[in-house]
Order: structure tokens, then C-alpha cells, then sequence
């Protein structure tokens, strides 16, 4: 019995794993424009000579790793390779710090050509990672779509200002949609909080590599990774500082930023047989007090609080989300009070949704400009209406009681009628 | 557009399914009345034991943000490697009557490399990103820094069919799983680990299936969206043609018929609660006339 059981489970699974993958959110096929493109960073600093991987050196390691990637490479993926301290060896460090090159342009990759070029690398100069990043995200281009930036580096910048976290963070406040994966090579403390850094401020991932195998496979899966996730960027936004300047949002997914207790105020429009549903999620880009919180609300014109959703947390996090549904109560109260409003659809309402924070920094650097990433998610559906049920009923349960009352009312009714009988001819 | 109505798709096919399977799940209910069920409340923390569907696909990536998710069916082993600090995100989609676990298992490195306890969360969330409760499972457990690997468990409430728009309860649509380490030495961030993850249900019951309906699942919209007007507009800017012709279509659609309205308040279509009660009607007259006949005495043998 307990297979029987378990193999509905099973049943139940596979069918809906069979049935729903339309309804999943991953699965949003658009015809793709663009390719993919990635741009590997490779630090060639003086550093990358120490051998401390497996016995062997940083940059045999990273070239081997290099060599394997570019091979495994899928087609479609445009990938550029950009060295950093590659060809200047002197001391002069305003030179020095100015030493970066893009060896392989970002394009459909000759493998052979990539090969080559990696292969002539020979560990040089100082280690200019915010500039090669600058740079690097200038090779990557403009566009609609998600670019990643893959830094592999063994050192900490030495040619600072400026600063690479601040280089990452400002390079994701252009709305580019960058995301900068770090990779450290037998990373020491320093390297791994600026890497750490770099990524956090831009969504991207840290890995500390230790040997060829992670290191390979690490750069595979971000390639993967970057050809499967690319497209999927939100619409940029900015909201107002109240409901009446707000923008009109149509369903679908927006970014903006918000700094520390700023309120930004978004519109919607809802008709009255319609649903409104919304998300928001605040990434947390930078060091942060322990404790935060998130409120997205939807408010009326005239300043009614419809409903809310909120979400608090405390600790390490990537994200803090809140999210809400409405509808107006019943259809026929529509509330006609926009008709005024030009800009919203005939019958329809115009509900104000302003996102607010409570975050704060130790710092005061850290609460400046540019706001942290705000990602807005905006449907419009189909109203459910509240269940009507009639007074009917469902179940087992039900079908034994009508039939044990039914049985019992035979029998008393049997019984009144043998009575009734009995009594008849008795006293006929 | 496309997307809605594959999603009515999906929830039409997934009611079909269900139907195929209450006879069964009725069945299996009716013979298994006390299940040992993996979900015991007594235990503080009681891990399920799921096991994936056979001839399932085991899935070796993970998404990155709630936008990213790799989706994964229920049942679907989920096998991939990973750094020390990542957030993980994976998606599946529920539908109503289902109770749904999630079981993590993550290996962590070994050896000198790690210098001290990691405190690891699994956190659930809705179509609308909101957080869902867990009713049972270890979902923020810490791993001792010599502990070879740590277990997370979910196990979410029952998805209801429908819920007034102001509740957070459970409801049909798309799920995220988010597997992320919220305290650790900062020295331990990047560290390789492996992480299995697994997706299953527990109980799939169709008791509240009748009871209201959510018209679209909570799956959210992934594509970029559109601003019609922005705060630089004049007043009195036309609206986008989307819009506008929303609003013809509501014009188009209000008047259904004369009829239309009649029945509010005591019909809501037919259900099967209409089946359940007629077959009720039907069994209890019958078994009136099959009482009423024990009372009558035997019948004497016609001389």
C-alpha cells in the first residue's frame, strides 16, 4: 500500500514536471539578438610567477585553465581576453599602472589565435585591476543584454586610487547590467575582501581557486552561466519622489536604485475586474549595518494605503524581497475617482506603489551615491473573485452520512408503516 | 499575452493530471489511513526523506538571482558544484493541494581549509518573491568547522487553491528556493563545495480544490517592462495602444448576455460538489427503500 502510495508521489511529480515547465519563469524563450558576451580578465602581474598551486605556478595554472575553457567554449559565445601588468616591467609605477591590453578582441573566438596569445604570457608588471576593469567593460560594449566580466587575479591592486570595488560599483551603477565573477589564486586576506568586494557590488560570484581542476571548471560553469542568463534583463526605470510625477509601469520586470530612506513611487494601472501584483528586491551591494528591512506598498490616489508587503533581516544576504497582490473588492465599486487622469487607461485606477528601506552602513562612503539596485517585478492579471460555493457538499464522508441517514430514515419509516398497519387492522 | 495563456495551458493540463490522480490518491487515502508520514510535527527537526522520481534528469546548474533561477521539476535531482558564499536559486512550480519539501545536502571541503562553524539557510519564496514559512525541516542549520556536510530541510505549507488578496498564504504558480550561508569565517568565502538538492511531494490532496480558484498562478513576469508615461510627460499624453485597446476590450466584454448576473450568489457553475451530492441523493434513497424493506416480515410461503 505504501508503494501504491509512494509511486502517486512519483506519478504526481513526473506529471507535473512534465506538465508545467511553460509555467516556469526560466523558461522565457524570446528570439536572441545578441550573443552572449564574456571578457576573461587575467592578472599577469610579478606575482603570478610564485608556484604555490599544486606545485606548479599561478600562471601555467591559469593558462592550462585558459586553454581548457577556450576549447569547451560553446559556439555561440563571444569571449575577449584582457591581460593586466602583461608587458611592462619596470618600476615607474604611473606607467606601470597604465598596463593593460585587450589580447583577444571580444568577438566569435578563433580558438587557435586565443591559444596562442595565452600562451605567450610571462608574469611582468604591477596590477591595475581597476583600470582593466573600466576597460574591460568599454570592450564589452553597450547593450540590451546581461555582459560578464570574469577576473582571475592573484593579488590585490597596487595602483589604487582607484579603487576597483569602487570602479565595480560605479560600472553597475551605469545600467550596463554587468556582472563582474572574481577568481583568486591562492588568495590572502586583502585580495579576497577587494574580490569579494568587486563582486558583491556588481551580483557577480567569489571563488578562491586552489588547484587547475577547480579553476577550470569554475570558468566553464560561468561561461554556461553567462549563455544561459544573458537576456534577461530588466527595463531601467526611475521613480519619483511622489505618486502624481511617478512613472505609468505596464507588466514586467524594472531595475532602479534607491538609496538609504529614500521612498521611490511607481503607478500602475488597474482596471476594476483586474489584479495587481507586484515584487520588489533591494540587493544588498555593499557593507551594511546587521539589521534592514524593505516595505513596498500600494497606495490609492488620494493617499489610502491599499495593501503592503514587507520583509526584514539581519546577516549576510544577496537580496531582500517584498511582494503584494490587490484587487478592488468588488468590481462594481470602481473606483471611478481617476477619471480625471489622462494619462491612465479609460476605467481604470491608477495605484501608486513607493518602495522604501531601512538600511544604513557603518560608513559614511558606503551610504553615498549611486543607491543600491532595486529590481521591480509588475503584473497585471485576471481578478479571482472570493469563492461563491452553494450549499453543496464533497467527499466520502458525505456519501456514507446521506446513505446511513437515508438507511435510517427507511427503517423508522418501515417500522411506522408496520405500526400504523397493525394498529389499521386491530381496530378495524 | 503568449505567456498567459501558457500558463492557462499548464494549469488546464495540470488539473487533467490531477483529476487522472485523485481516483488513485483517493484510493491510496481510503487503504493508508495512518501514513507514516515523513513530516512527524514531534521531532524538532525532521529531515524527509524524498526520493527523486526514477528516470528523472539530474539538473547540474543553479541561478544566481530570483531573475536567473534554473527551473527544476518536483523530483528532479539537482547535483552542482559550487563556491563557499554563493546564493544559489532554483525554481519549481506548485499546484494547488500539494505539500511540497525541499531537502538540501551540501558537502562542505575538508581538512585544515575551513576555520570555523557556517551557518547555512534555505529560504522559500512565492511568484511574488514573498518569504514562505517552513513547517518542519532544519532550515538554519550550522556546520561545526570539521563537519564533513550539512543538511537543510523546507517543508512548506499545503498550497491553497485560492486566498484573498491581502493573505500570504500559499498559492499555486512558481516557487524559488534560495540556498545561501548567512554566517561564516570570511576566510572560508570560495571554498569549492558540492550541493545536492531535491524537490518533492509529500502529500497531494484535492479537499480544498473546490474552494475558490486563483485565475492565473503566481508566476511572475520575466520579461523587461514598459513605461508608458514617465514624469516628463505633458498631462493629457495619449496612452500606450496597449493600454487603450485594454480598455475597448473591457467595453467589448462587460455585457455577457441578459442572463448575465442571474445566478450570482448561490451558483458558481457546476462543480463537482453538484456529482457528489446527486451520487449522495441517489445512495441514500436507496438505501431508505433497502431499509424500509429489512423491516418488513418475512414473506410467508404462498400456500
Amino acid at each position: 500500500m505504501i508503494k501504491l502510495r509512494r509511486s502517486v508521489y512519483v506519478l504526481t511529480g513526473l506529471t507535473v514536471a512534465l506538465a508545467l515547465p511553460g509555467a516556469s519563469p526560466a523558461l522565457a524563450d524570446e528570439p536572441v539578438t545578441e550573443p552572449p558576451r564574456v571578457e576573461l580578465v587575467l592578472d599577469v602581474s610579478g606575482s603570478m610567477r610564485a608556484t604555490d598551486i599544486d606545485g606548479r605556478s599561478r600562471i601555467s595554472v591559469a593558462q592550462e585553465a585558459f586553454r581548457e575553457v577556450v576549447d569547451a567554449l560553446p559556439d555561440e559565445t563571444h569571449l575577449g581576453i584582457r591581460v593586466l601588468g602583461a608587458t611592462y616591467p619596470g618600476n615607474d609605477k604611473k606607467k606601470g599602472c597604465q598596463d593593460t591590453q585587450q589580447i583577444v578582441p571580444v568577438g566569435p573566438v578563433d580558438r587557435a589565435r586565443a591559444k596562442g596569445a595565452i600562451a605567450g604570457l610571462r608574469p611582468t608588471g604591477f596590477t591595475p585591476v581597476g583600470l582593466a576593469l573600466r576597460a574591460a567593460a568599454e570592450d564589452l560594449g553597450t547593450g540590451g543584454t546581461t555582459r560578464r566580466i570574469v577576473l582571475i587575479t592573484d593579488g590585490e591592486d597596487t595602483c589604487a586610487p582607484p579603487d576597483p570595488c569602487d570602479v565595480a560599483r560605479e560600472l553597475a551603477a551605469q545600467g550596463t547590467h554587468l556582472v563582474v565573477d572574481t577568481l583568486g589564486l591562492a588568495p590572502d586576506e586583502k585580495v579576497r575582501r577587494q574580490l569579494v568586494c568587486i563582486a558583491a557590488a556588481t551580483g557577480g560570484t567569489y571563488t578562491a581557486a586552489r588547484s587547475v581542476e577547480q579553476l577550470t571548471s569554475r570558468i566553464k560553469q560561468l561561461m554556461d552561466r553567462a549563455k544561459d542568463t544573458y537576456t534577461r534583463t530588466p527595463a531601467i526605470v526611475a521613480g519619483a519622489t511622489e505618486c502624481a510625477k511617478a512613472p505609468l509601469l505596464t507588466p514586467g520586470v524594472y531595475t532602479d536604485r534607491e538609496r538609504f530612506s529614500e521612498h521611490r513611487w511607481y503607478r500602475v494601472a488597474v482596471r476594476p475586474d483586474e489584479e495587481l501584483r507586484a515584487s520588489v528586491s533591494i540587493a544588498l551591494d555593499r557593507p551594511l549595518n546587521r539589521d534592514y528591512g524593505v516595505l513596498l506598498r500600494a497606495v490609492a490616489a488620494d493617499g489610502r494605503e491599499l495593501v503592503r508587503g514587507t520583509d526584514a533581516g539581519s546577516g549576510r544576504t544577496d537580496v531582500l524581497s517584498a511582494g503584494l497582490r490587490w484587487s478592488a473588492t468588488e468590481p462594481d465599486e470602481a473606483l471611478d475617482e481617476d477619471a480625471d487622469d489622462d494619462e491612465a487607461p479609460v476605467g481604470a485606477l491608477a495605484v501608486c506603489l513607493v518602495v522604501s528601506n531601512s538600511f544604513s552602513a557603518p560608513g559614511p562612503v558606503s551610504a553615498q551615491a549611486p543607491g543600491m539596485p532595486i529590481e521591480l517585478t509588475i503584473d497585471v492579471v485576471a481578478r479571482s473573485p472570493a469563492p461563491n460555493s452553494p450549499g453543496l457538499g464533497r467527499g466520502w464522508l458525505l456519501l456514507g452520512v446521506l446513505t446511513v441517514a437515508g438507511l435510517l430514515t427507511g427503517l423508522l419509516a418501515g417500522w411506522l408503516t408496520r405500526w400504523w398497519v397493525a394498529t389499521w387492522r386491530d381496530n378495524r | 499575452m503568449s505567456r498567459s495563456t501558457t500558463n492557462k495551458a499548464a494549469a488546464r493540463r495540470g488539473v487533467r493530471a490531477r483529476a487522472t490522480l485523485i481516483g488513485l490518491a483517493a484510493v491510496a487515502g481510503v487503504l493508508v489511513p495512518a501514513v507514516p508520514a515523513a513530516a512527524a510535527p514531534a521531532e524538532p527537526t525532521p529531515t524527509p526523506t524524498l526520493t527523486p522520481s526514477p528516470g528523472a534528469v539530474t539538473v547540474t546548474k543553479a541561478g544566481t538571482s530570483f531573475l536567473t533561477s534554473t527551473a527544476i521539476g518536483i523530483g528532479q535531482p539537482v547535483r552542482v558544484a559550487a563556491s563557499l558564499g554563493d546564493y544559489l536559486y532554483w525554481s519549481f512550480s506548485a499546484s494547488a493541494g500539494q505539500t511540497n519539501a525541499v531537502a538540501i545536502t551540501v558537502t562542505l571541503p575538508t581538512g585544515e581549509r575551513r576555520h570555523g562553524a557556517s551557518t547555512w539557510t534555505v529560504d522559500v519564496f512565492d511568484g511574488l518573491r514573498r518569504r514562505q514559512a517552513c513547517t518542519a525541516g532544519a532550515q538554519t542549520p550550522t556546520a561545526g568547522p570539521g563537519d564533513a556536510s550539512v543538511a537543510l530541510g523546507c517543508t512548506l505549507r499545503t498550497v491553497r487553491p485560492w486566498a484573498e488578496p491581502w493573505s500570504a498564504d500559499p498559492l499555486p504558480g512558481t516557487y524559488y528556493v534560495r540556498l545561501s550561508v548567512t554566517e561564516l569565517p570570511e576566510e572560508d568565502l570560495g571554498l569549492p563545495i558540492q550541493v545536492e538538492l531535491l524537490v518533492n511531494t509529500l502529500e497531494d490532496t484535492d479537499t480544498q480544490l473546490e474552494d475558490g480558484d486563483l485565475k492565473t498562478p503566481l508566476v511572475p513576469a520575466t520579461e523587461p517592462g514598459r513605461v508608458v508615461a514617465g514624469a516628463a510627460d505633458t498631462p493629457g499624453a495619449t496612452p500606450g495602444p496597449g493600454a487603450s485597446g485594454r480598455a475597448e476590450e473591457l467595453a467589448a466584454g462587460e455585457d455577457d448576455g441578459w442572463f448575465d448576473g442571474w445566478f450570482d450568489g448561490w451558483f458558481d457553475g457546476f462543480t463537482s460538489r453538484w456529482i457528489w451530492t446527486s451520487v449522495g441523493g441517489v445512495l441514500a434513497a436507496l438505501a431508505g427503500v433497502v431499509g424500509f424493506g429489512l423491516t418488513r416480515r418475512p414473506r410467508r410461503p404462498v400456500r
